[in-house]
């Protein structure tokens, strides 16, 4: 199903066709009647654009307020009496104990675990990828398909005997390597769907001149297949990154919950929990949460909306 | 802070470890290969490439899958093991009320949140499609898409934040607006049944910027000449949008409905960090972690993630039987 909708993500990049159909010889009285629906239009648009911003741009505003102010009033009130204090950021980053925020510790953990887990299932499932387009052999198509259908089992049917195998066999529950592993298992159907669809693209008669010279499946492997989907590793890749770091349920089951290897999302759920007591830090936590992504969402947008359309039936 | 620092460094020391281990693993997997015996190399080349993926899905996921169907019929699992109980946990879901009100929410949900994110997507992608800093005003609404449910689960817990009348000045910013209109305040994730309704409103607005984004390069698709052909019939814009335009985008229009509903069968994150389930807000995805995790209820756990994987079955089925047809008609 994602190849249509990775279709469609790449049409707003190209210049709109419309506009062109116009330019061409779309008629006066289209631009006319366009410039006369266009107010309400955009009023509309703005309209709805600033309702859908204000929740995240009041928490923004709180987060630099002081914490007596967030206590005792809302945080359009900055409008009448202009404050400004990083106090927030400070007590939730660097101030360590048991009742703290700690949150420096759980960013860390937050990058020490979506590094790796965005990696691991790209370049396992590149191989897989490239050996179901390229390698005949007896099976192949039935495997693949069966790989793409277990897109449709949810995460929630694999938990609990997942966790047994990590805590029971391999003794490695509540560990880095745990929540990699899981985040690698889950991550692989849709990695491995997604690239395929990429490297069976590939020109078939460059990889029949490699093995005229010689070239064996590894070598035509690192010097064809990867140099030529680089654009596609990096789209996914930075979707299953920034999957892994807004991940709730899966650090929940496997990180064990401590400042050792919990993600700030578990943080920020226990943070929220005692909503009354953690008023005044929260928008500053949750800001330093929503920072990466928000960084990697404005300027990485071409490649995140790409990587998200593809991959927005995970889960 | 010399403790931060430490501490940073041995985390990173795991993690570049481990990138190490990978690397290793798999470059010795390669090298093997390539230097597999000539007979059979084929072979070996093959197994090295599809191996991994298929050990990891076969343990990590069918396995499991299969195991979670089977404690589905099973008691909570003790120090003694578990006893069958044939169809206990389902009869048990559909008898207990607390239940009973997750399964009615989870559906609730289903029925909302992709009929409303597509409805205020599609209006947003055709008022945009006419307007001046288009790009500007596609990134604000999509912006939410990108963050953690978690991460707008504390936004929206501040818009709904209540506080008594007379206690202090409200600090969310729907219940000032209650004041300001003469009304009294409302604590909005309490009451039920509307605290569904107002998780509900959360997921809507991340949604809604997916199926913008979805459905505005769908619009752009529409070609031009069969819109201007309906005009010059005299049909009025409306008429145009209802009878060109929508059947234009009838493919888009299934894949973003398919694919929101399935996302909201699955959330979770949003319930944990709102209610925690509290206050009959419960979804069939977070009840069934909170039966597992929390209460070690195995049995009730599995059968919920069975009746959550036989929700999203005939979604994914209607879906790829769509884009069969569409694929056929290309």
């Amino acid at each position: 199903m994602s190849t249509d909708v990775t279709a469609a993500a790449d049409a707003p990049e190209q210049p709109t066709t419309r506009a062109i159909a116009t330019a061409a010889g779309g008629g006066k009285a289209r631009r006319v009647k366009d410039r006369l629906t266009s107010p309400w239009a955009t009023f509309a648009a703005i309209l709805i654009a600033t309702l859908w911003t204000i929740p995240t741009f009041g928490l923004l505003v709180s987060s630099f307020r002081t914490p007596e102010e967030i206590r005792s009033n809302g945080w359009w009130n900055i409008f009448v009496s202009p404050s400004f204090t990083l106090e927030n950021y400070l007590d939730v980053l660097t101030v360590q104990g048991a009742s703290s925020a700690n949150l420096g510790s759980y960013f860390v953990n937050s990058l020490v675990i979506a590094i790796p887990a965005a990696l691991f299932p790209i370049i396992i499932a590149t191989m897989a990828a490239y050996a179901f387009a390229w390698i005949k052999f007896r099976g192949s198509g039935a495997i693949f398909v069966l790989i793409f259908a277990l897109q449709i089992v949810p995460l929630q049917m694999a938990l609990i005997p997942l966790l047994q195998i990590f805590s029971e066999v391999l003794g490695i529950s509540g560990t880095f390597p745990a929540v990699w592993i899981a985040h690698t298992i889950f991550g692989l159907p849709l990695c491995i769907f997604l690239l395929h669809n990429f490297i069976s693209e590939i020109p078939g008669e460059v990889i029949e001149a490699a093995r005229v010279d010689g070239a064996n499946h590894t070598q035509i492997f690192f010097r064809i297949v990867i140099p030529l989907s680089l654009p596609a590793l990096a789209s996914i890749g930075i979707f299953q990154f920034l999957w892994v770091w807004n991940d709730l349920l899966v650090a929940l089951v496997f990180s064990g919950g401590t400042a050792d290897v919990a993600p700030l999302t578990q943080r920020l759920a226990e943070l929220v929990g005692n909503f009354g007591r953690n008023q005044e830090r929260l928008p500053a936590a949750a800001f330093i949460s929503l920072i990466v992504p928000l960084i990697v969402f404005f300027s990485l947008q071409r490649y995140f909306v790409r990587g998200l359309l593809a991959g927005s039936t995970k889960g | 802070m010399s403790a931060f620092w430490s501490d940073l460094v041995s985390k990173f020391g795991i993690m570049v470890l481990g990138l190490a281990v990978f690397a290793a693993v798999v470059g010795l997997i390669l090298f093997l290969a390539d230097r597999a015996p000539k007979r059979g190399r084929d072979y070996w080349q093959l197994a090295a490439f599809v191996g991994p993926s298929i050990v990891l899905l076969a343990v990590g996921l069918v396995y499991p899958a299969i195991r979670t169907t089977v404690l589905a019929f099973f008691s909570r699992q003790t120090a003694n093991g578990s006893d069958f109980v044939g169809l206990d946990n389902f009869v048990w879901m559909f008898t207990q009320p607390e239940i009973v009100i997750v399964l009615v929410n989870t559906l609730i949900w289903v029925a909302l949140v992709p009929t409303l994110s597509t409805i205020f997507g599609l209006a947003y992608a055709v008022f945009i499609d006419k307007s001046h800093g288009e790009k500007v005003l596609k990134s604000l609404v999509f912006m939410p898409m990108a963050i953690s449910f978690v991460g707008a689960g504390i936004i929206w817990r501040f818009m709904y934040e209540y506080r008594e009348v007379g206690f202090s000045e409200q600090i969310g910013l729907l219940n000032q607006i209650l004041v300001w209109v003469g009304q009294d305040p409302q604590p909005f994730l309490v009451n039920s049944p509307w605290n569904t309704i107002f998780l509900i409103n959360v997921m809507v607005w991340i949604q809604t910027g997916f199926a913008m984004v979805l459905l505005s390069a769908a619009i752009k698709g529409v070609p031009v000449e069969i819109i201007e052909a309906a005009r010059l019939d005299g049909a009025n814009a409306w008429q145009s949008f209802w009878n060109v335009t929508v059947p234009g985008i009838r493919g888009t229009l299934v894949v973003v409905i398919t694919t929101i509903s399935i996302a909201t069968l699955k959330v979770f994150d949003i319930v944990r960090a709102m209610t925690g389930g509290n206050f009959d807000t419960s979804v069939v995805a977070n009840e069934m972690y909170t039966q597992a995790f929390n209460r070690g209820e195995t049995g009730y756990g599995s059968a919920l993630a069975v009746v959550l994987f036989f929700m999203v079955l005939p979604i994914v089925v209607y879906n790829v039987r769509v884009m069969r047809k569409q694929k056929e008609i290309r």
